[in-house]
């Protein structure tokens, strides 16, 4: 086991959430559930963190920053979605500015739900969030890591609207497709 | 002659809980001006009621901001209230008012706590917040959520605190009162607090009154003014109600204002757990806004006065829902605290106004 397993660092960052899962984030820290004494420690860092958790659904104003913030992290890295609304957009899915979870942004490593997420669902997913750094780290050391890649950049035209069907949507992704083909042979 | 810089601040800065970014205009280590950027958390959550019905859009409500969750729902439950003249039961406004001091303390505590990491006090900040645990357990064992209630619903209250149970709570906030104190005079009497508070952020009454700043804000600037003081809802049965006012205006006042207004919460509780009356916890609400009605509510939230509007078109759907929020009438008068002040102290500065991006925003 690596010293990042053992005393993994913390970063969090809010990318468009109510305050809610942030202050339970937090709430982890301190005394009641304290994670802090097995070596869990918030930065604001990007380059110190391994942990990178995220609250909030994402707009496409905090696209850039997530990446940013994404891509300064050192490998190996693990992203942590916390909450329901970054996990998948929850209950503001369908407000105009929201594209969805943050993995419209980033790639996600582990899905935490809840609204609010409670702090022993915060430990579990890092938890479960430690394991995959270990393996990560395996394969690092092994040379072998492959970087995740980043979802393409998101648009709210991708979104898809509130009472189209299943099959509108997929009708309308063919025809998106067919169009960039038909723009590619040109 | 000093050149300027200019220095992003945030969005994502270690101080900062919120993303919320500043350009700060510095000559040496002086701030010169401060130009905010908003719309990082901006959701497009006030369409959402044309989507939604009224009665369920109170949970959206809930979940505008995560610290004043509680207060949010009641102030849209109130404005509804108001635009279909549904009659309240006394026994839920009380139990609204007790859930929704609560909240306060919870807030004030967050932010005690906060502050305290912001000067770098970290037992501090650590003692404020296993304090606020407490209150979080009140939440839970009431309504079963910590941070999200969903006790409030258009019409009264959705839960109910058995007597017993009320009597408890006081109980336990009592506990809470003797520790708060040593927490208190360590906020109060420390030298290295003060050294950090003290002539930090002045606006000074005149500038407050100009600015249109509320909450304790305002009263840290000597502005007496406080919505509870109008005794709406379950406020009606306090025997008295005094705002908390400081007029030394700075960073130390706001954070005496906010640290006293616990002790405040906590007699209220007390208070109107003595006075509450039995009765029903909900009125039914039948039918749907009447086309063209509006509606106004406001409502002190921790952080100040907050506005609510709601205009009805006849059917389940609201036609309209505008929230004018404590923080976003306070970005001006942060602004102006920042003018003039040293690089070091911006943190500072820009928490002891405890802005809420989230509510800001929406």
């Amino acid at each position: 086991m690596s010293e990042s397993v053992k005393s993994p660092w913390v970063l969090h960052y809010d990318a468009s959430s109510c305050n809610g899962c942030d202050i339970e984030v937090l709430a982890a820290l301190t005394p009641l559930y304290d994670v802090e004494r097995f070596g869990i420690i918030n930065t604001g860092n990007p380059k110190h963190a391994d942990l990178f958790l995220i609250t909030g659904s994402v707009n496409e104003r905090q696209v850039p920053i997530i990446r940013q913030l994404y891509e300064q992290m050192l490998e190996p890295k693990i992203v942590i979605a916390c909450g329901i609304c970054a996990c998948t957009g929850g209950v503001f899915k369908e407000c105009y500015n929201t594209l969805g979870g943050v993995d419209v942004a980033i790639p996600v490593d582990v899905y935490a739900p809840g609204c609010a997420i409670r702090p022993e669902t915060i430990i579990d997913a890092v938890v479960e969030g430690l394991g995959i750094l270990e393996e990560k780290r395996r394969l690092l050391a092994a040379g072998s890591l492959e970087p995740a890649e980043l979802p393409k950049q998101p648009s709210a035209a991708d979104k898809p609207v509130r009472g189209e069907t299943v099959a509108a949507a997929w009708q309308k992704a063919i025809a998106n497709a067919l169009q960039t083909a038909g723009q590619e042979e040109q | 002659m000093a050149e300027r810089t200019v220095i992003p601040f945030g969005p994502q800065h270690p101080v900062l809980p919120e993303p919320v970014h500043l350009d700060l205009v510095i000559e040496d280590e002086r701030v010169i001006e401060a130009i905010p950027q908003i719309g990082f958390i901006h959701r497009g959550l006030e369409k959402l009621v044309q989507k939604l019905d009224y009665q369920s859009f109170v949970s959206v409500t809930e979940r505008i901001c995560g610290i004043c969750a509680f207060g949010h729902s009641l102030g849209y439950s109130e404005t509804i209230e108001v635009l279909m003249g549904v009659e309240v039961p006394p026994r839920a406004e009380v139990l609204r008012v007790i859930w929704h001091e609560l909240s306060r303390i919870h807030s004030h505590l967050l932010w005690l706590g906060l502050l305290a990491d912001g000067f770098g006090f970290e037992n501090l900040f650590m003692q404020c917040w296993r304090l606020r645990e407490r209150v979080l357990g009140i939440f839970e064992q009431t309504t079963g959520g910590r941070v999200i209630l969903n006790a409030c619903n258009v019409g009264g209250v959705n839960r109910d605190i058995s007597n017993e149970d009320l009597r408890g709570i006081v109980l336990i906030l009592d506990a809470m009162r003797d520790e708060y104190q040593v927490l208190l005079k360590t906020f109060l009497k420390d030298r290295s607090v003060a050294n950090r508070l003290r002539g930090i952020g002045i606006l000074p009454k005149e500038k407050a009154r100009e600015y249109g700043v509320v909450g304790p804000f305002a009263r840290a600037s000597g502005i007496a003014e406080d919505i509870r003081s109008f005794g709406y809802g379950g406020y009606g049965l306090l025997h008295a109600f005094e705002p908390i006012l400081s007029e030394e205006c700075d960073g130390y006042a706001r954070c005496k204002v906010r640290a006293e207004e616990v002790l405040q919460s906590m007699d209220i509780v007390a208070e109107l757990v003595e006075k509450i009356p039995d009765g029903a916890l909900s009125a039914k609400v039948k039918g749907s806004p009447a086309a063209g009605s509006r509606a106004v509510s406001r409502l002190e939230q921790p952080r100040g006065e907050c506005f609510y509007y709601a205009k009805g078109n006849g059917t389940k759907y609201l036609e309209r829902f505008r929230i004018r929020t404590p923080s976003s009438d306070n970005l001006a008068g942060m602004v102006h605290t920042l003018q003039g002040c040293d690089l070091a102290d911006v943190p500072m500065n820009i928490l002891t106004i405890d802005p809420c991006v989230s509510c800001t925003e929406r």
